[in-house]
């Protein structure tokens, strides 16, 4: 069974490769392989017939299967099973599969567009058929099902530019896709109360009466199942999609449309039926909208003009008598729907392939010009003739022999459900349906032969090009099948024999056969041949009748509104939610954000106790007054440079807290950052006009001050609730010691940051990575701009030149006078480049300092690395630290200092950092621990004594450098790039440019 | 008290600064939501003065909650990240106001 459905699905996926070489002609290869895949279900057929249908997969008796696990959690299996039912439906669509395969070969060009995709979509529909039919998971059932959903749409859509076959396409798929997802719901749904998901399990539990599959919740899950079988058999009120379906190729809607995938539908409910045909919503469901639709379709059929629609129009009507029969649920009734299963197959897949034929030979499928195809045709027609005699019920054909068999089946069946209707009881309704319909089947039947080929009066005859008999083939061999089937019905009731016996004993079986007597099958036969003949006869008459009626109802018209009703409602929505303005996104946020633990809050059952302490220290009342002050000045401040420095007094406030909270780490890094912080503002705020703006241009002050001062109170709440609020023991009790005796650390804020929560410490740094990267790369704009010029090729003193106007006071050129002698004797005395600065930037004392910092900064940065695992320090701290006293040698010396000072460009030190970080996870794992594992090396060093060296300082080295190349990349960026562009132009110079340009416009 | 009355008026100042269209603006503003934010972490950690986490040299039963403290030192770094990147995008457009949205290239009809 795999083996087939890997095959075709191998086949579909090389399809498009051997089309390049052998064009149309690789259809007969693609053919080859469903008709291989039917010899070998040919030769099951004994051990298939001999099994006994419910006997558990894997026991002796049982039918071919096997199964996989595949989602074990779940108790999904790739499970298949190859039982009489499965068998029979696998013969009609590999059967069919094949011919229509071989058909293609001579239906298309070899220049055709898409031919390629189009051959691996058919074979791979053929895959998705064959193992949906053959599954024995609900889930593999389903996936299966949406497979050859997702194919058909792409089938349909063949023709990408016709708007017709797009939109059809589009409305198969969301039809059947609803449906789809109904059924997924009742398959879980029956999955869960079957307590597995084993197909054949649950019906054998359902045979059994198992109380679980009996219930209401049962009775639900089958009809949610229904409507997935129902929308993809295009039943009422879902038939619409099928004839717009029609914009396919016709080889497609034979095969797809006709013959195969519209009977996933029927195949389900046949496949469900022993198990659940007595289920509340079984019969009522599936009978009067089987009948219904029996009757639309044939109703609609006898309007079109189109021989194609006919046939689709035929379709949903034979569909719907299918639903019916196969719904009924009597061991009659199941071998009389695989009889007429079988024979639908047959005739409808060679009358669309006939139409295939015509529509390439003549150019048109209008009965309204199409003449006289009966003379000029004789081969096609008989065959034509023989097939839509069949459709038609006309012995002695196929047709016949199932439709005897379902009016025998409905007459012998015992009274459906308790109730009668005007007289009639269930079945007798039924019976008046079907008969009707097939009076119905009839005249259409008649219309089309005769709309295709009679010789019309009016019309002159059609121009029709000699066809192939490799063309013909197809149809003509389905059409022998039907012809030599009703001669030996025999094969076909024993291939349904098993699946019939499911069904329980029948107490007068039928039989398949073309004489059974005078019976009153025969009798209701020759009602629907004198009937129809008279309702084809009197065409003229229906036609008037039709126009007047026609249309009653539209369901298609009810699918326009409703799918143009939720486009509408999507374009509102988006309109009133997606503004594209940042401020209304962050805005909702904020709302949601404070109102959320408002909300949660006020429905808190108990009170949360708050905190009433005004403060604990007056060192902390201070500081809490003196960040206060920060906020408001930096909220009210009309300066950038005056709002920097109000948001650096309230970090540092921030450090200070830190400090009087035992939280050293945090003081020390808070410290640190927003040193650099302040710094990298400083350095921004230079390509920045001095003033903000003082009325904000897009108003609304009141409004944001109220979701400032709303979110601010719900965070205040929290703060007091907080403080209070700790009523268990919490988590970390025990982190001590796992700090000491696991990560081998003192320190132990240290060790959750690099052992314990070692993981969210990664993700950390990569994040400063992308940060360090985007900046450099928002800045550089092409590459990281790594590379530079060498100090030696500078110019002494002439970087910075002229970038400030220098007022010329006495005292202030005398100072210049000075610097300008201590630029020519000093060279090199303290930094590398200080030479390079123009004279009037450059601080003998800031210079000297930098020399005593810079080093000892180093040094107490690697210590700070090395120590952190046991006191106060790390990764994070060395690493800022080191990158401070980078920022000191830039400030003091400019662009080329810093560039003398980083030998190793920032990006390279970010990929050393993280490499080692990486490295320190990974490496535990080649000695064979496991990740983030450490462990602590004891040593004696001569001088420094004992020492304890623990592994995960390695992962603290990779944070340093990560850190250090980032705060490099923030002081190249916002620092020596924006010299480099500025140098030459005075920085209030550069404002005016910026006032005098419209925004947008100003780079 | 003092500690709740800094993070509201942390949270509100930095709240009023985000919703501004001012880059840099925003970037005051986020910086003082972390601050509040951090502030809010520790809170719930320390409800008093306590020692500093470290084993052997502190008593723990006086010692502050270290897991708050690794939450707001990861906090601190990140929003070092964050801002410094916002700081390169409003340097990005030499001037940062912008007093009306960018066009989207849509065409409405009335």
């Amino acid at each position: 069974m795999l083996v087939v459905t890997t095959a075709l699905f191998v086949a579909a996926f090389a399809a498009p490769l051997v089309f390049r070489r052998l064009g149309r002609s690789t259809f007969y290869v693609l053919a080859a392989v469903p008709a291989a895949g039917l010899v070998w279900l040919l030769a099951q057929l004994p051990a298939v017939l001999a099994a006994e249908q419910t006997a558990p997969t894997g026991s002796d008796s049982a039918p071919p299967g096997f199964s996989v696990p595949w989602i074990p959690a779940l108790d999904v299996h790739f499970a298949f099973r190859l039982d009489a039912l499965s068998a029979l439906l696998g013969i009609l669509v590999l059967g069919v599969g094949a011919l229509v395969l071989f058909y293609c070969a001579r239906y298309f060009k070899n220049d055709d567009p898409n031919i390629g995709p189009f051959g691996a979509q058919l074979t791979a529909f053929a895959a998705s058929m064959f193992g949906l039919v053959t599954a024995d998971d609900l889930i593999v059932l389903f996936i299966f099902w949406e497979l050859t959903t997702v194919l058909s749409y792409l089938l349909i859509g063949y023709a990408r530019t016709r708007i017709y076959a797009r939109r059809s396409a589009l409305q198969a798929l969301i039809v059947t896709t609803f449906g789809g997802l109904s059924m997924l719901l009742g398959l879980v749904l029956l999955g869960q109360l079957a307590g597995t998901y084993r197909l054949s399990s649950i019906l054998a539990a359902a045979a059994d009466g198992v109380p679980e599959l009996a219930g209401t919740a049962a009775d639900i899950a089958i009809a949610l199942i229904l409507v997935g079988a129902v929308s993809k058999s295009a039943l009422v009120p879902f038939h619409f999609w099928l004839p717009g379906a029609m914009a396919a190729p016709t080889p497609v809607s034979a095969y797809l449309h006709a013959a195969a995938m519209v009977k996933a539908g029927v195949y389900l409910i046949a496949r469900l039926a022993p198990g659940f045909s007595t289920t509340a919503f079984w019969h009522p469901t599936l009978i009067v909208l089987g009948l219904a639709t029996l009757f639309v379709g044939g109703w609609r059929a006898l309007r079109q003009t189109d021989i194609k629609l006919i046939l689709a129009y035929g379709t949903v009507s034979q569909l719907g008598f299918l639903i019916v029969v196969t719904a009924i649920g009597t061991p009659d009734a199941a071998l009389a729907a695989m009889a007429l299963l079988t024979a639908h197959a047959l005739f409808k897949a060679a009358l669309f392939l006939i139409v295939g034929i015509i529509d390439h030979q003549t150019g048109t499928r209008d009965v309204r010009k199409l003449s006289g195809l009966a003379r000029s045709a004789p081969k096609l027609f008989v065959v034509s003739l023989l097939s839509a005699a069949s459709m038609a019920g006309l012995p002695p054909l196929f047709g016949f022999v199932a439709k005897e068999a379902v009016f025998e089946s409905v007459l012998a069946a015992p009274s459906l459900a308790d109730g009668r209707f005007l007289g009639l009881g269930v079945a007798g309704w039924v019976l008046v349906g079907i008969v009707a319909g097939s009076v119905l089947t009839f005249a259409y039947s008649a219309r089309f032969v005769w709309g295709a080929f009679a010789t019309k009066a009016s019309v002159p005859a059609t121009e029709f090009r000699p066809v192939a008999w490799m063309f013909l083939a197809a149809p003509a061999v389905l059409t022998a099948g039907t012809v030599v089937l009703a001669w030996i019905p025999g094969t076909v009731e024993t291939l349904a024999a098993p699946y019939a016996g499911l069904f329980g004993e029948s107490p007068e079986p039928i039989h398949l056969g073309l004489w059974h007597g005078l019976t009153p099958a025969l009798g209701l036969s020759a009602v629907v041949v004198l009937g129809g003949a008279a309702m084809f006869a009197a065409r003229g008459a229906v036609a008037r009748v039709q126009d007047k009626l026609y249309p009653l109802i539209d369901a298609e018209k009810f699918y326009r509104y409703t799918i143009g009703g939720l486009d509408n409602v999507a374009v509102w929505v988006t309109g009133r939610t997606q503004s594209g303005s940042l401020q209304y996104y962050l805005m909702v946020i904020l709302i949601v954000g404070g109102a959320t633990p408002a909300v949660a809050a006020i429905f808190m059952e108990q009170p949360v106790p708050l905190s009433a302490l005004a403060f604990e220290t007056p060192t902390q009342l201070v500081i809490g007054l003196c960040m206060i002050a920060g906020a408001l000045l930096a909220v009210r401040a009309n300066k950038r440079f005056l709002a920097v420095l109000m948001v650096g007094v309230t970090g540092y406030g921030m450090a200070i807290i830190f400090a009087l909270h035992g939280a050293p780490d945090l003081a020390l890094t808070q410290l640190l950052v927003e040193t650099i912080v302040l710094v990298a503002m400083v350095l921004a705020l230079r390509s920045l006009p001095a003033r903000l703006w003082e009325s904000n241009p897009s108003g609304k002050k009141w409004l944001r001050a109220v979701i400032g001062i709303g979110f601010a109170a719900v965070m205040v709440a929290i703060a007091v609730a907080a403080q209070a609020g700790r009523v268990a023991d919490p988590i970390s009790l025990s982190l001590p010691k796992m700090a000491y005796e696991i990560g081998n650390g003192h320190n132990i804020v240290n060790v959750i940051l690099v052992d314990i929560r070692a993981w969210d410490t990664f993700g950390e740094i990569t994040v400063l990575v992308a940060a360090a990267t985007g900046v450099a790369s928002l800045i550089y704009v092409r590459g990281r701009g790594d590379g530079g010029r060498a100090t030696a090729d500078v110019e002494p003193g002439s970087v910075g030149r002229g970038t400030e106007h220098i007022h010329s006071s006495s005292r202030r050129t005398a100072a210049l006078a000075i610097a300008r002698h201590f630029a020519e004797s000093a060279r090199e005395a303290w930094i590398v480049a200080g030479r390079t600065l123009a004279p009037e930037r450059r601080s003998i004392i800031f210079e000297v300092v930098t020399r005593l910092l810079f080093h000892s900064l180093l040094l107490i940065s690697v210590y700070l690395l090395l120590a952190g695992h046991n006191l106060p320090g790390g990764g994070f701290a060395g690493g800022l630290l080191a990158g401070l006293a980078f920022v000191i040698r830039y400030l003091a010396g400019g662009r080329y200092e810093l560039a003398e000072a980083t030998p190793i460009s920032p990006g390279t030190l970010l990929g050393l950092g993280l490499a080692i970080a990486a490295t320190s996870v990974v490496g535990p794992v080649l000695v064979g621990g496991e990740l983030f594992q450490s462990a602590a090396l004891e040593f004696v060093l001569p001088v420094f004594g004992e020492h304890k060296f623990v592994t995960s300082t390695i992962f603290d080295v990779g944070v340093y450098l990560v850190v250090i190349g980032l705060v490099l990349d923030v002081i190249r960026s916002l620092g020596s790039e924006i010299d480099e562009r500025s140098e030459g132009r005075g920085i209030t110079e550069r404002h005016d440019d910026v006032h005098g340009t419209t925004e947008g416009a100003a780079r | 008290m003092i500690l709740a009355m800094t993070v509201g008026v942390l949270a509100a100042g930095g709240t009023y600064l985000l919703l501004q269209r001012e880059m840099v603006r925003m970037v005051f503003g986020v910086g003082l939501l972390s601050h509040a934010a951090n502030f809010l972490l520790l809170a719930s950690g320390v409800p008093a003065w306590r020692d500093e986490p470290l084993v052997d040299r502190m008593d723990l039963a006086q010692a502050a909650d270290p897991l708050p403290q690794a939450f707001v030192l990861t906090a601190i770094v990140i929003t070092l990240a964050v801002t410094i990147f916002m700081l390169a995008l409003a340097v990005l457009g030499h001037n940062d106001d912008t007093r009306r949205a960018p066009e989207t290239g849509e065409t409405h009809e009335k």
